[in-house]
């Protein structure tokens, strides 16, 4: 059951899923997946794959934990069962719970809170296959499900992780890259505003050498951003050719 | 949502005060903006753990006891030793700590003090080994807030990096059966490989301020965890609250954490 530490790097400088050290993994993002939903979306990186769905702003309940000068942003990060090799329980793990905290408060500075007293707004975020990065996924797409959902918001939050292996700074850490490499930091921000949502860090690194991640997470973050920009137009764009499509079936019949 | 914490409230009036005073680069108790408030440390000061101490910051109070015991090895780790972080938000502590299982702020805080201690390896796991893949010792860090004053990070990772110097182990003997018992006649110190410290810093209407008390917390934007440990690596981070950080202040925070971490660490080292 003990593993060894596989080689991460190979001697070309290639990692084990054949990028290079700044390359991202294969990112597929979509925009209003869920029908229920007021806002939801999905991402898709590298192996990793997460659903996000906003509800609110709306009644709290029970009463009691409304706030009377702004609304209460409650967030769940939760794995599926079969999201990982080994089963996982279903109940929420202190891991979760943590990542729940955080991840709301990464997608929280986005957001306009005051302009809705007395209300909540529930951010469900289900992993359904885990390959690593997926707390940063979670962000991506909980961001976007919040703007789909009509919430006003200051800017999209985009998130990515960056971390060292086999001694090399590299962006958007697999599982494996993960588990066994030097260091991890999962890392959020409005890229338009220019403002760090999440920061996490473990593992060993000098400060140098924790300050080019950081530069490296900007980078990959403003691509990530990008692609959110790009979903989230292309939801209108679906909209739109909806709207015109009936407007044609109705064939101007009207006076 | 049942993690979720009820956070405290601060009046406005309070607040705009903070606010006001820390654009002219003054604190509401009067420190400097990387003045710690007084540090005390206290080793050894309950007799029935293996390892305890006791870690005020300004009217902040920390408790960590280290209870040392038998158990299987983890599946992968089978030649290691087991390190298992806990944090008690005990009611006596605050108006907003309520009994019952732990919440978001006692997990989060419990797993950044972990995260500091397992990734600077300051525990030789590898040397807490009986028999690989049987019998292994399991460190149990229980971290206990009496009083709640802000800053729990802090003065959580120095309390159990303390509590860890102070820390002994008992020995074993294995019996012809091949059982492991434990020997309490003869005890030797835990001896630590590392002493990793954690550094809050602030962010205040774009000011940073270390180790902030209560009312300076429900005032912040967000504040920064950094753990820097003996040689000025860093080995853990977590951003927390509900604002945000720009990179320059990160860069800053960094550079002023370890400035800081050596100073505390002096007080629990040598």
């Amino acid at each position: 059951m003990q593993h060894e530490r596989p080689k991460l790097i190979d001697d070309e400088g290639r990692r084990v899923d054949g990028r290079g050290p700044t390359d991202l993994r294969p990112i597929h993002i979509e925009v209003d997946v869920l029908a229920n939903a007021d806002g939801s979306a999905y991402v898709e990186q590298g192996g990793t794959k997460v659903l996000a769905a906003v509800y609110g702003p709306k009644e709290i309940h029970p009463r009691h934990l409304g706030l009377p000068d702004r609304a209460v942003l409650r967030c769940r990060y939760h794995m599926a069962p079969f999201s990982v090799e080994q089963r996982k329980s279903p109940a929420p793990s202190r891991r979760e719970i943590e990542i729940s905290k955080v991840v709301r408060e990464a997608l929280e500075p986005a957001l306009f809170l005051e302009h809705y007293p007395r209300t909540a707004i529930d951010v469900f975020v289900e992993v359904l296959q885990a390959d690593g990065g997926t707390r940063c996924a979670s962000i991506t797409a909980a961001s976007l499900a919040l703007a789909d959902a009509g919430i006003p918001m200051r800017d999209l939050v985009a998130a990515c992780a960056a971390g060292k292996v086999d001694g090399i700074l590299v962006l958007d850490l697999c599982d494996s890259e993960d588990k066994y490499g030097e260091a991890d930091v999962p890392f959020a921000m409005m890229p338009g505003l220019g403002r760090i949502t999440l920061l996490q860090m473990d593992g060993m690194l000098t400060p140098e050498e924790l300050k080019e991640c950081i530069r490296l997470a900007m980078e990959g973050c403003r691509k990530i951003y990008n692609m959110q920009k790009e979903a989230l137009r292309e939801r209108f764009v679906r909209i739109r050719r909806e709207v015109e499509a009936a407007e044609a079936g109705e064939g101007g019949g009207q006076a | 949502m049942r993690w979720m914490a009820k956070e405290p409230v601060i009046s406005k009036m309070k607040k705009k005060r903070i606010i006001q005073l820390i654009s002219q680069g003054k604190r509401i108790d009067g420190r400097g903006k990387l003045d710690y408030r007084e540090v005390k440390v206290e080793k050894g000061i309950i007799k029935t753990a293996e390892g305890s101490a006791m870690v005020c910051l300004g009217q902040t109070e920390v408790v960590v006891g280290v209870k040392v015991g038998l158990n299987t090895p983890y599946p992968d780790t089978p030649n290691e030793g087991i390190l298992t972080v806990n944090a008690e938000l005990v009611p006596l502590a605050s108006p907003t700590f309520e009994p019952g299982p732990p919440d978001e702020r006692a997990i989060e805080l419990a797993r950044v003090v972990d995260r500091g201690i397992r990734s600077s390896r300051a525990i030789p796991l590898d040397k807490l080994c009986i028999i690989p893949g049987r019998r292994v010792y399991i460190i149990f860090v229980d971290i206990y807030v009496l009083n709640h004053d802000g800053n729990l990070v802090d003065a959580s990772a120095l309390a159990a990096l303390a509590a860890l110097s102070d820390t002994k182990l008992f020995g074993y003997q294995i019996t012809e059966d091949e059982r492991v018992v434990l020997d309490r006649s003869v005890m030797s110190p835990l001896q630590l490989q590392n002493y990793p410290v954690a550094v809050t810093v602030a962010n205040i209407e774009g000011e940073l301020v270390v180790d902030p008390c209560l009312d300076e917390e429900l005032a912040m934007d967000a504040k920064l965890t950094i753990t820097v440990d003996k040689d000025g690596l860093i080995c853990a981070m977590q951003k927390s609250g509900p604002g945000s950080f720009t990179p320059e202040q990160v860069m800053e925070a960094i550079d002023i954490a370890r400035e800081k971490a050596a100073e505390l660490r002096a007080k629990v080292v040598g």
